[in-house]
Protein backbone atom coordinates (compact mmCIF):
# COMPACT_ATOMS: atom_id res chain seq x y z
CA UNK A 1 0.00 0.00 0.00
CA UNK A 2 1.69 3.11 -1.00
CA UNK A 3 0.34 6.78 -1.27
CA UNK A 4 2.11 9.55 -2.88
CA UNK A 5 1.04 13.40 -3.03
CA UNK A 6 3.77 15.13 -5.03
CA UNK A 7 3.49 18.31 -7.00
CA UNK A 8 6.04 17.25 -9.60
CA UNK A 9 4.46 14.88 -12.60
CA UNK A 10 5.29 11.50 -12.59
CA UNK A 11 5.19 9.35 -15.59
CA UNK A 12 1.88 6.58 -15.49
CA UNK A 13 3.57 3.75 -17.72
CA UNK A 14 6.78 3.85 -15.29
CA UNK A 15 4.96 3.43 -12.51
CA UNK A 16 2.52 1.04 -13.51
CA UNK A 17 5.15 -1.45 -14.63
CA UNK A 18 7.11 -1.06 -11.32
CA UNK A 19 3.82 -1.32 -9.65
CA UNK A 20 3.04 -4.87 -11.94
CA UNK A 21 6.35 -5.92 -11.11
CA UNK A 22 6.63 -5.32 -7.70
CA UNK A 23 3.13 -7.59 -7.16
CA UNK A 24 4.14 -10.62 -9.31
CA UNK A 25 2.41 -13.48 -9.05
CA UNK A 26 -1.14 -11.41 -8.05
CA UNK A 27 -3.01 -12.05 -10.84
CA UNK A 28 -5.01 -9.39 -11.88
CA UNK A 29 -3.57 -5.60 -12.05
CA UNK A 30 -6.13 -2.68 -12.37
CA UNK A 31 -4.92 0.93 -12.92
CA UNK A 32 -6.68 4.35 -13.47
CA UNK A 33 -5.14 7.52 -14.73
CA UNK A 34 -6.61 11.19 -14.37
CA UNK A 35 -5.48 14.03 -16.91
CA UNK A 36 -6.61 17.37 -16.69
CA UNK A 37 -9.53 18.06 -19.43
CA UNK A 38 -9.66 21.35 -20.86
CA UNK A 39 -12.81 23.19 -20.76
CA UNK A 40 -15.52 22.36 -23.36
CA UNK A 41 -14.75 25.40 -24.80
CA UNK A 42 -10.91 25.42 -24.92
CA UNK A 43 -8.82 27.92 -23.27
CA UNK A 44 -8.10 26.19 -19.90
CA UNK A 45 -5.09 28.13 -18.84
CA UNK A 46 -4.07 26.05 -16.19
CA UNK A 47 -5.61 23.86 -12.98
CA UNK A 48 -4.41 24.90 -9.75
CA UNK A 49 -4.63 22.15 -7.11
CA UNK A 50 -4.77 22.78 -3.46
CA UNK A 51 -4.81 20.35 -0.75
CA UNK A 52 -4.26 20.00 2.94
CA UNK A 53 -0.60 18.93 3.88
CA UNK A 54 -1.06 16.20 6.30
CA UNK A 55 -4.56 15.00 6.10
CA UNK A 56 -4.69 14.41 2.48
CA UNK A 57 -1.95 11.41 2.76
CA UNK A 58 -3.82 10.25 6.43
CA UNK A 59 -7.58 10.64 4.18
CA UNK A 60 -6.22 8.62 1.25
CA UNK A 61 -4.35 5.83 3.56
CA UNK A 62 -7.33 5.42 5.22
CA UNK A 63 -9.53 5.15 2.34
CA UNK A 64 -6.86 2.76 0.93
CA UNK A 65 -7.04 0.57 4.58
CA UNK A 66 -11.24 0.47 3.83
CA UNK A 67 -10.19 -0.85 0.18
CA UNK A 68 -8.00 -4.11 2.26
CA UNK A 69 -10.69 -4.87 4.30
CA UNK A 70 -13.24 -5.47 1.44
CA UNK A 71 -11.15 -6.75 -1.23
CA UNK A 72 -8.81 -9.48 -1.24
CA UNK A 73 -5.48 -7.23 -2.63
CA UNK A 74 -2.17 -8.22 -2.73
CA UNK A 75 -1.00 -4.32 -3.21
CA UNK A 76 -2.07 -0.85 -3.90
CA UNK A 77 -1.05 2.45 -5.42
CA UNK A 78 -2.58 6.32 -5.09
CA UNK A 79 -0.63 8.95 -6.64
CA UNK A 80 -1.82 12.39 -6.61
CA UNK A 81 -0.66 15.34 -7.54
CA UNK A 82 -1.37 19.33 -6.65
CA UNK A 83 0.36 22.43 -7.59
CA UNK A 84 -0.36 23.84 -11.09
CA UNK A 85 -0.86 21.73 -14.01
CA UNK A 86 -1.59 21.99 -17.99
CA UNK A 87 -4.34 20.55 -19.46
CA UNK A 88 -3.31 16.93 -21.19
CA UNK A 89 -1.11 16.61 -17.81
CA UNK A 90 -1.22 13.77 -15.14
CA UNK A 91 -3.27 14.93 -12.02
CA UNK A 92 -3.18 10.96 -10.36
CA UNK A 93 -3.14 7.42 -11.03
CA UNK A 94 -4.62 4.79 -9.01
CA UNK A 95 -3.28 1.00 -9.09
CA UNK A 96 -4.72 -1.87 -7.76
CA UNK A 97 -2.97 -5.53 -7.84
CA UNK A 98 -5.06 -8.53 -6.30
CA UNK A 99 -5.34 -12.53 -6.86
CA UNK A 100 -8.17 -11.86 -9.41
CA UNK A 101 -9.55 -8.69 -11.89
CA UNK A 102 -13.11 -8.80 -9.98
CA UNK A 103 -11.66 -7.55 -6.52
CA UNK A 104 -8.65 -5.24 -8.25
CA UNK A 105 -11.69 -3.52 -10.51
CA UNK A 106 -13.76 -3.02 -7.60
CA UNK A 107 -11.00 -1.87 -4.84
CA UNK A 108 -9.79 0.75 -7.63
CA UNK A 109 -13.25 2.09 -8.46
CA UNK A 110 -13.89 2.60 -4.69
CA UNK A 111 -10.72 4.25 -4.33
CA UNK A 112 -11.30 6.48 -7.03
CA UNK A 113 -14.90 7.29 -5.71
CA UNK A 114 -13.62 8.02 -2.46
CA UNK A 115 -10.74 10.04 -3.66
CA UNK A 116 -13.20 12.31 -5.47
CA UNK A 117 -15.37 13.63 -2.58
CA UNK A 118 -13.06 12.39 0.74
CA UNK A 119 -9.44 13.12 0.34
CA UNK A 120 -8.82 16.67 0.72
CA UNK A 121 -8.17 18.28 -2.40
CA UNK A 122 -9.65 21.45 -4.19
CA UNK A 123 -9.83 22.01 -7.77
CA UNK A 124 -9.40 25.63 -9.97
CA UNK A 125 -9.46 26.49 -13.13
CA UNK A 126 -7.96 29.21 -14.43
CA UNK A 127 -8.64 30.96 -17.58
CA UNK A 128 -7.63 34.09 -19.16
CA UNK A 129 -11.30 35.88 -18.19
CA UNK A 130 -10.50 34.59 -14.64
CA UNK A 131 -10.35 32.05 -12.38
CA UNK A 132 -12.94 29.33 -11.12
CA UNK A 133 -13.11 26.66 -8.39
CA UNK A 134 -14.52 23.75 -9.35
CA UNK A 135 -17.77 22.54 -8.13
CA UNK A 136 -18.21 19.55 -5.87
CA UNK A 137 -21.11 17.08 -8.28
CA UNK A 138 -23.62 15.59 -6.52
CA UNK A 139 -22.87 12.61 -8.78
CA UNK A 140 -19.86 12.34 -6.99
CA UNK A 141 -21.11 12.29 -3.72
CA UNK A 142 -24.12 9.84 -4.75
CA UNK A 143 -21.03 7.36 -6.30
CA UNK A 144 -20.25 6.59 -2.59
CA UNK A 145 -23.77 5.40 -1.52
CA UNK A 146 -23.19 2.07 -3.86
CA UNK A 147 -20.18 0.75 -0.90
CA UNK B 1 -5.57 28.80 21.69
CA UNK B 2 -6.91 26.29 18.64
CA UNK B 3 -5.10 26.39 14.78
CA UNK B 4 -7.75 27.32 12.70
CA UNK B 5 -7.10 26.56 8.43
CA UNK B 6 -8.84 28.01 5.48
CA UNK B 7 -9.00 26.37 2.29
CA UNK B 8 -9.96 26.85 -1.21
CA UNK B 9 -12.51 29.88 -1.38
CA UNK B 10 -12.69 29.72 2.02
CA UNK B 11 -9.53 30.97 2.30
CA UNK B 12 -9.85 33.35 -0.36
CA UNK B 13 -12.92 34.73 1.23
CA UNK B 14 -11.15 34.99 4.74
CA UNK B 15 -7.83 36.75 3.15
CA UNK B 16 -5.70 34.14 5.10
CA UNK B 17 -4.86 30.25 4.90
CA UNK B 18 -4.44 29.49 9.28
CA UNK B 19 -4.58 31.54 12.15
CA UNK B 20 -4.26 30.73 15.83
CA UNK B 21 -7.68 31.83 17.75
CA UNK B 22 -8.48 32.39 21.28
CA UNK B 23 -11.55 31.15 21.86
CA UNK B 24 -13.69 29.22 24.63
CA UNK B 25 -15.60 27.72 21.94
CA UNK B 26 -16.99 23.47 22.59
CA UNK B 27 -18.05 23.20 19.92
CA UNK B 28 -17.16 23.86 15.92
CA UNK B 29 -20.36 25.75 15.23
CA UNK B 30 -19.91 27.75 18.58
CA UNK B 31 -16.56 28.48 17.03
CA UNK B 32 -18.22 29.22 13.85
CA UNK B 33 -20.43 32.12 15.44
CA UNK B 34 -17.28 34.03 17.19
CA UNK B 35 -15.36 33.84 13.90
CA UNK B 36 -19.06 35.33 12.29
CA UNK B 37 -18.92 37.75 14.59
CA UNK B 38 -15.52 38.94 13.77
CA UNK B 39 -15.66 41.00 10.48
CA UNK B 40 -18.20 40.83 7.25
CA UNK B 41 -15.15 38.38 5.79
CA UNK B 42 -15.58 36.01 8.32
CA UNK B 43 -19.78 36.61 7.74
CA UNK B 44 -19.11 36.17 3.87
CA UNK B 45 -17.53 32.93 4.12
CA UNK B 46 -19.46 31.29 6.58
CA UNK B 47 -23.02 32.24 5.46
CA UNK B 48 -24.06 28.49 3.86
CA UNK B 49 -22.47 26.32 6.29
CA UNK B 50 -24.41 23.67 3.92
CA UNK B 51 -21.28 24.96 1.15
CA UNK B 52 -19.03 23.80 3.90
CA UNK B 53 -16.99 20.99 4.98
CA UNK B 54 -14.95 20.71 8.29
CA UNK B 55 -12.20 18.82 9.78
CA UNK B 56 -11.28 18.18 13.83
CA UNK B 57 -7.46 17.36 13.64
CA UNK B 58 -7.44 16.38 10.13
CA UNK B 59 -10.55 13.93 10.06
CA UNK B 60 -13.33 15.27 8.73
CA UNK B 61 -16.37 16.11 11.11
CA UNK B 62 -19.98 17.54 11.89
CA UNK B 63 -20.68 21.20 12.82
CA UNK B 64 -21.66 19.99 16.65
CA UNK B 65 -18.35 18.32 17.21
CA UNK B 66 -17.10 19.25 20.64
CA UNK B 67 -13.89 20.46 20.65
CA UNK B 68 -12.54 19.41 23.91
CA UNK B 69 -8.49 19.01 23.41
CA UNK B 70 -8.55 20.00 19.64
CA UNK B 71 -5.90 21.49 18.51
CA UNK B 72 -6.47 22.11 14.67
CA UNK B 73 -10.04 23.07 13.09
CA UNK B 74 -9.90 23.14 9.26
CA UNK B 75 -13.13 24.96 7.17
CA UNK B 76 -13.19 23.91 3.41
CA UNK B 77 -15.73 23.17 0.36
CA UNK B 78 -16.64 20.19 -0.47
CA UNK B 79 -13.56 18.24 -1.87
CA UNK B 80 -12.66 17.99 -5.41
CA UNK B 81 -10.25 15.43 -5.90
CA UNK B 82 -9.57 12.54 -8.32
Amino acid sequence: MAVRVQETGFDPGAELNAFTAAASGAGAVVSFTGVVRDLDTGGLDRMEIEHYPGMTESAIAKIEAEAVRRWRLADSLVIHRYGALAAGETIMMVATAAPHRADAFQAAEFLMDYLKSRAPFWKKEVTADGAAWVAARDADEDALSRW
Amino acid sequence: MIDVLYFAWVRERIGLPRERVETGAATVAELVEELRAREDRYAAAFADLSALRVAVDQELADFDASLDGAREVAFFPPMTGG
